[in-house]
């Protein structure tokens, strides 16, 4: 197999079913029963880590592919990036519904005033133009340069999705940190690749446009 | 992630929740109950919740639990207090008081009666649970060790022994967990030092041996494991006030209409619900504590 048909064959099917391991993982808890305490809680948790697991995944694809010229792989973020924003919509969902009642001026309100919350919206609100121009035919209608300049917003959105966990959390904020650090590392090798760090790749300029196939 | 662990007790031995209404209605209708027998409640009392509020489920009372000295994991505690040895168990009284002394635990708690007492637990996190507590009213065990003129405030340390409490290792919070009261706070008929639940003595994620219950506060201002009462002329250094000022004060009551400066108290997630009911002034039992804050700026004194 040539590694564009390992991609094909191989890594998008795994990774079709591993997108919905976290909500099978989710259902089954809940209706089992396992799950102990705050239920909404659990499903905030689970829904906002695979959300930050995969927009991470989705940066990494770019490293990824400088050190080690392993272009093929760009083929897959698209399917990552869209397991991000379905979680994000799952996530969004039990907080209107649970937290708020959808009580339109509880939520503008808890908006307005809680930073995590709004950072944690506007997280949101970034993904849904990447999410809808993730199509062929918006790439072709974007074209490359543009559409790659939009969906920079990527950025913005991890590093939101982030502080969004690190101003929730009580105390130990272990866990937002090590996101945070993982962010970091990815964003030091985009720099350090730009810089010339690395020889880049024979193929590397094809990065414009050259949707998942 | 909090997955349902067996509990360590089989629960056939565990009082089913529905026993614990009928036994409380029974308690109603045979007269004052337990408590008011023994003098030492205001006759409003037996309604510390209202009839339409379920017992928070044992599984959930004991499986969802904030002990940072176990880990800061909502199962960390069921998961690791194990370690802890309740016995012997000793109680430094401390301070302010004419009868200091270092007591053992039985030997403190020998001359009373455990009652029964279901009150709600707010947590400053914006969950909340019904529980039914086995403890006796710290004004019993105060007015036993006679505190001086001077004593204004009860302090109460939790253990320091990262040997036993693995999450100690950890500097999270600064150790030992200390937590206070002012002594009229300390006294009010509704404040309990607990030694079990559910009709069982104390597990240890839910504080064994001794911890405290101050029912119209946040859960936090609920000291467990307790092995120091000191009495203060000061007001105590409390642990979470110390780690976030702005978000933690010494008084931290109940209060729907003082926000967290991260989240909103005004609604809370009653364990087993999907939906947030409206969380109560002082949670519920303003009618019996609100005069210890009588023109007390509440936003100030958070």
């Amino acid at each position: 197999m040539t590694r564009a048909a390992i991609i094909t064959r191989v890594v998008k099917p795994v990774l079709y079913v591993a997108a919905l391991v976290p909500l099978a993982y989710l259902l089954v808890a809940l209706f089992s029963g396992w799950v102990m305490g705050d239920q909404v809680k659990f499903m905030q948790h689970v829904t906002g880590d695979t959300v930050l697991v995969c927009l991470l995944l989705t940066l990494a694809i770019t490293p990824v592919r400088r050190l080690t010229g392993w272009n093929e792989i760009i083929r897959v973020r698209r399917l990552i990036g869209l397991t991000a924003f379905w979680y994000a919509c799952l996530h969004l969902t039990t907080y209107l519904v649970f937290d708020q009642s959808l009580s339109i001026s509880d939520i503008a309100a808890d908006i307005m005033e809680h930073p995590w919350v709004l950072v944690g919206f506007a997280a949101f609100l970034c993904l849904v133009p990447l999410a809808i121009t993730s199509t062929n035919g918006w790439i072709r209608r974007l074209g490359g340069k543009r559409w790659q300049r939009l969906h920079r917003l990527v950025y913005v959105a991890a590093i939101a999705g982030v502080l969004h966990y690190l101003w929730l959390v009580k105390k130990d904020v272990s866990a937002p940190l090590t996101y945070g650090a993982v962010l970091l590392v990815l964003f030091a090798i985009r720099i350090w690749v730009a810089r010339g760090g690395t020889k880049p790749h024979a193929a590397s300029r094809q990065i414009r446009a050259k949707p998942a196939a | 992630m909090l997955i349902r662990r067996p509990p360590d007790i089989p629960s056939a031995e565990i009082t089913d929740e529905m026993l614990y209404w009928n036994r409380r209605e029974f308690i109603k209708a045979a007269g004052m109950g337990v408590a008011a027998a023994g003098g030492l409640l205001p006759s409003s009392i037996p309604s510390l919740t209202r009839a339409d509020e379920k017992l928070t489920p044992y599984e959930d009372v004991t499986g969802y639990n904030n002990f940072y000295e176990f880990g800061t994991g909502k199962d960390d505690p069921a998961k690791n207090a194990g370690t802890l040895r309740i016995r012997p168990w000793k109680i430094e009284v401390a301070g302010e008081v004419k009868k200091a002394a270092v007591y053992d635990f039985d030997e403190l708690l020998k001359p009373y009666t455990p009652v029964e007492r279901v009150y709600r637990l707010r947590c400053v996190e914006g969950w909340s649970m019904v529980i039914p507590w086995l403890g006796i009213p710290l004004r019993n065990i105060i007015d036993r060790l006679e505190p001086t003129s001077k004593a204004k405030f009860v302090e109460f340390t939790t253990l320091y022994d990262p040997q036993q409490m693995p999450g100690q290792r950890q500097g999270v919070l600064d150790w030992p967990y200390v937590e206070g009261l002012r002594m009229d706070e300390a006294r009010h008929p509704l404040t309990l030092m607990v030694t079990g639940l559910y009709g069982k003595p104390l597990p240890n994620q839910n504080g064994a041996p001794l911890r405290l219950i101050v029912p119209w506060k946040y859960g936090f201002k609920g000291g467990k494991s307790l092995v120091k009462i000191r009495f203060t002329e000061t007001q105590p250094q409390t642990t979470w006030n110390l780690a976030a000022p702005n978000e933690y004060g010494f008084y931290a009551n109940v209060n729907p209409e003082v926000d967290h400066p991260r989240w909103s108290q005004a609604r809370e997630r009653r364990i087993g619900e999907f939906f947030k009911r409206k969380t109560l002034l002082f949670n519920g039992y303003a009618g019996e504590v609100a005069s210890l804050y009588a023109g007390m700026d509440l936003r100030k004194n958070f």
